[in-house]
């Protein structure tokens, strides 16, 4: 089913330690992803799926462990050095600013320049052409390039964050719980995005702890816990339950599902 | 690929009028606010002089000094941050070009540019200080009011026992770097146009047979210089997208790679720079420089970029509107005078006017991000 077998990972984490102090958020977590793939990162609170990704995008530095990047060791200082390398992270919240038109947002920190008169200009026929050919593309219809990004829903600001990233160069696509707080139809827009972006060769790293949101995109899912890989299962191979048992941890759900009678 | 792509219209967005939608820009408050000015004065002060080539001359320097601080403290406010140290930046500007070019008689040029660098640093200062200890600007600029405010009366008392030094008219006689703050263009146009009618000329004394109005002053050409390039700054480069950036949300500029500190900082700096702007037109014009120079310009400055449209909270606001804030706040100003109104209304004017404008601003917004 998925396109893995024909090449490398773009990136692969091995063997991932992490200690703050005494607190060891990560044991020896190994993770990888390839090209045009879904990896679906899944965890309770407090599994390690934030230091984890931290540590891909270079916002931490692992204790121990190795990171290959397109084959080379990679060592990141800093987020810029993943972001330039082709790493990008959307988070959920912080990513756009809502009194800002959209096309502003998408290229901001990146603005297309023109030059007139020797002096640097912000080319905004550019920055608008490219912004509304961008969200066509992803199925939002903007009333205008100058539409404030205020006025659009959580899930359409989650596709302008995700179709950004892309556009510029996105290689490995980190996706921190993008459909946490959003409505049914929003998600489901936010995952037909995910769906559009690999398609485009994209690698995609999708954190959640819904058991459905990973099962409706994912190819791959690994599941975190306490700091450790619990095991990687490929799609078709795992159902909903297993993996919801091995997201809690197995027992202590299974008891707990008893008492609600299946429903969680 | 193609076959996902839909281009019909989400029913839910509603057609905006166009009416609604050139309601929906930050200048809008600025606009009606001097449309209803002019229409105002022309109906109560129309005979009073105040739209003869003088009387207009004379509002246009009051507007032009309030649109030289309001530009940067536009750029500044929307970049998220206050500067509460203008009125006090300006008495110190006006004191340091004193001292320098009176007391210790330094060419003028020498003096201005001196002045020029040792405010732009404290300007950088201000910014350096709310960046790295995170401190609102409000009060870390509070601070500098009080310590700008304080050297400008110490500084002349200790040096030349006295709060006023005057004699820079004398001291800038022929300086060419003087010339271009305390000069007058187009003189030979006015002369013209004196001659041929279309201004009034002196019938008596010995200036008779000139032009009332000589030439523009250049503070009104620093005053639209200013304007035009902080206009430009703002909304046709790609800095002008950092300053709304930074200050709509720092996190998630620096998330998208905006230098923010870099851009707050040098914002600081312009506010500082416009503020000695206005100093040393200042001192030009009256000849001497006072320790009371500047009281209250800061909130004058903030009281103008709100009219015109900014957001007290940041990310958003334009330069036009500012500039247009600063030529109501002129216009009225003059014209309570030419209309023999008692000039404590002003005041209460202005309350009334900054509230409105307030309250309008919130409604905008409201508007663009779609709360409700």
């Amino acid at each position: 089913m998925n396109t893995r077998t024909e090449h490398a990972p773009i990136i692969e984490m091995r063997n991932i330690e992490k200690h703050f102090g005494a607190v060891i958020a990560l044991a020896g977590v190994s993770f990888d992803v390839y090209p045009g793939e879904c990896h679906c990162l899944l965890g309770d609170n407090g599994a390690g799926k934030s230091t984890f990704i931290k540590t891909m995008s270079g916002v931490h530095k692992p204790t121990k462990g190795e990171i290959i990047f397109n084959g080379k060791p990679m060592h990141f200082e800093n987020p810029r050095d993943a972001m330039e390398a082709g790493i990008a992270t959307v988070h959920q919240h912080l990513a756009m600013i809502p009194l800002m038109s959209v096309s502003r947002n998408f290229f901001m920190g990146n603005e297309p320049v023109k030059k007139v008169l020797g002096i640097n200009f912000f080319d905004r026929e550019h920055a608008d052409r490219v912004t509304m050919e961008a969200m066509r593309k992803m199925g939002i219809n903007l009333r205008g390039p100058d539409q404030a990004v205020g006025t659009l829903s959580g899930g359409e600001r989650q596709t302008v964050a995700i179709s950004r990233a892309v556009h510029f160069g996105a290689k490995v696509l980190i996706l921190d719980e993008p459909t946490s707080a959003l409505g049914v139809r929003q998600t489901s827009n936010v995952l037909a995005t995910i769906d559009k972006v690999r398609k485009e060769g994209v690698a995609v790293v999708f954190i959640t702890h819904n058991v459905r949101h990973a099962l409706a995109v994912g190819d791959r899912f690994t599941v975190l816990n306490r700091g450790q890989t619990l095991g990687t299962a490929q799609r078709g191979q795992i159902t909903p339950e297993e993996l919801q048992d091995l997201m809690a941890g197995g027992q202590e759900l299974a008891t707990l599902e008893g008492s609600l009678g299946g429903t969680v | 690929m193609s076959d996902t792509v839909s281009n019909k219209t989400d029913e839910r967005v509603k057609e905006m009028s166009s009416f609604r939608r050139a309601l929906i820009r930050p200048e809008l408050g600025g606009i009606v606010g001097t449309i209803a000015v002019f229409v105002f004065f022309l109906a109560i002060a129309s005979d009073s002089g105040m739209f003869s080539s003088q009387g207009v001359l004379n509002w246009s320097v009051v507007s032009a000094q309030f649109m030289i601080i309001a530009v940067g403290a536009c750029l500044l406010m929307i970049a998220g941050e206050f500067d509460l140290s203008v009125g006090s930046m300006i008495g110190f500007a006006g004191m340091l070009i004193a001292i320098f070019g009176v007391t210790l008689g330094w060419p003028m040029w020498i003096a201005i540019l001196l002045t020029f660098a040792i405010c732009i640093a404290i300007g950088a200062l201000n910014g350096i200080i709310c960046i790295r200890t995170g401190l609102p600007s409000f009060i870390v600029t509070l601070a500098f009011l009080f310590i700008l405010r304080g050297f400008t009366i110490f500084l002349p008392q200790t040096i030349e026992r006295k709060t006023i030094i005057g004699g820079i008219r004398e001291a800038a006689e022929g300086d060419w770097l003087g010339a271009v703050f305390g000069g007058k263009i187009l003189t030979g146009t006015f002369r013209w146009l004196g001659e041929i009618g279309v201004i009034e000329v002196f019938e008596r004394g010995n200036r008779a047979g000139e032009p009332v109005v000589d030439g523009i002053p250049m503070l009104i050409v620093w005053a639209l210089g200013l304007v035009i390039f902080g206009h430009v700054l703002l909304t046709k480069t790609r800095f002008g997208n950092w300053i709304f950036a930074a200050g709509g949300d720092a996190e998630a500029a620096r998330n998208s790679g905006v230098p923010v500190n870099r851009v707050k900082i040098l914002m600081f700096m312009f506010t500082a720079f416009c503020a000695t702007v206005f100093a040393t037109c200042q001192v030009m014009e009256f000849g001497s420089a006072g320790a009371d120079r500047g009281l209250l310009k800061e909130f004058e400055a903030i009281i103008a970029v709100v009219i015109g449209g900014a957001l007290l909270t940041g990310g958003y606001g334009s330069v036009l509107g500012a500039a247009l804030g600063a030529l109501i706040f002129g216009v009225v100003q003059q014209g309570l005078f030419f209309a023999g109104v008692e000039s404590s209304l002003f005041r209460v004017f202005l309350g009334v006017i900054l509230l409105g404008a307030v309250i309008l601003n919130t409604y905008i917004r409201r508007m663009i991000t779609g709360e409700r």
